[in-house]
């Protein structure tokens, strides 16, 4: 089958989207991510369940506690940022309105993403 | 350009409501709901963390939340969403390399999503209670 595409447009192999691979493969990359940090993050808390404030906070203050912490945070906004633009892809079909659920799916996940991340550093650093 | 679009009614092709629903298509369906609920859920760790950021006191508060029945609730339907959500992206990852996409085998790897989930829930809560000594 005779094809239309150039060969420059077949080397670069991105799609009409001009996107490639890269959606689904940080999707792949941070679900990699986000499995290790989950699993950590579980070990953690459960070093922390049913603790007093004192030692909640000294433990969440502890360097390897706080970036792993940071990390999962990274990892998970990044993860969710994508799944939910798929969904609203899927779903929502009027432009306008499409347009505006992922303006405000990225606001959403920084917003909770920065969130997080300033409360560990004020875990870390506040005193 | 100016013209009005006229809706003209075509025939659809079978879609999703034409088949028989089965144990993948329910894990299919579940594994969105389930990214959907984290997606929110991240609001409970955002909570937690900035509770423990403010201060002893505001930390309490959201303590009490969190041990509050449907606080616990909640968060119990949030352990489990995690687990079914990370078991069906192992399932996608081996999907990935190209197997398991014998009949049986998805068959197989649904029911071990969801009665992974289940067990891996109920086994971290009941660690989680018996490292605090009750409930």
């Amino acid at each position: 089958m005779s094809s239309f595409r150039t060969p420059l447009g077949k080397v670069r192999g991105l799609g009409s989207a001009k996107e490639g691979t890269e959606h689904f493969w940080k999707q792949r990359l941070t679900a990699a991510s986000n499995l290790i940090l989950v699993c950590i993050a579980m070990v953690l808390l459960a070093k922390i369940v049913g603790a007093d404030y004192a030692t909640v906070k000294r433990t969440l203050a502890k360097p390897q506690n706080a970036i792993l912490l940071l990390l999962l945070i990274l990892s998970g906004i990044i993860h969710m940022r994508l799944g939910m633009q798929s969904i609203i892809e899927d779903y929502v079909h009027s432009e306008g309105r499409k347009v505006i659920a992922l303006m405000l799916n990225s606001f959403f996940t920084l917003v909770v993403g920065l969130t997080c991340v300033f409360a560990v550093l004020k875990l870390s650093f506040g005193g | 350009m100016a013209e009005a679009t006229r809706v003209i009614e075509r025939p659809l092709s079978p879609h999703i409501s034409v088949y028989r629903v089965m144990i993948n298509t329910v894990m299919s369906i579940v594994h969105r709901i389930t990214g959907a609920a984290l997606y929110f859920g991240t609001l409970l760790l955002a909570a937690w963390l900035v509770g423990a950021a403010m201060g002893e006191r505001q930390f309490a508060m959201v303590n009490n939340l969190f041990g509050h029945p449907i606080g616990k609730l909640i968060l119990f339907g949030y352990t489990w969403a995690i687990f079914q959500h990370m078991l069906g992206g192992l399932r996608h990852f081996l999907w990935d390399t190209g197997r398991g996409f014998q009949i049986w085998q998805v068959n197989l790897l649904s029911w071990l999503t969801i009665i992974g989930s289940i067990s891996l829930t109920l086994a971290t809560w009941a660690i989680g209670f018996s490292l605090r000594g009750g409930l």
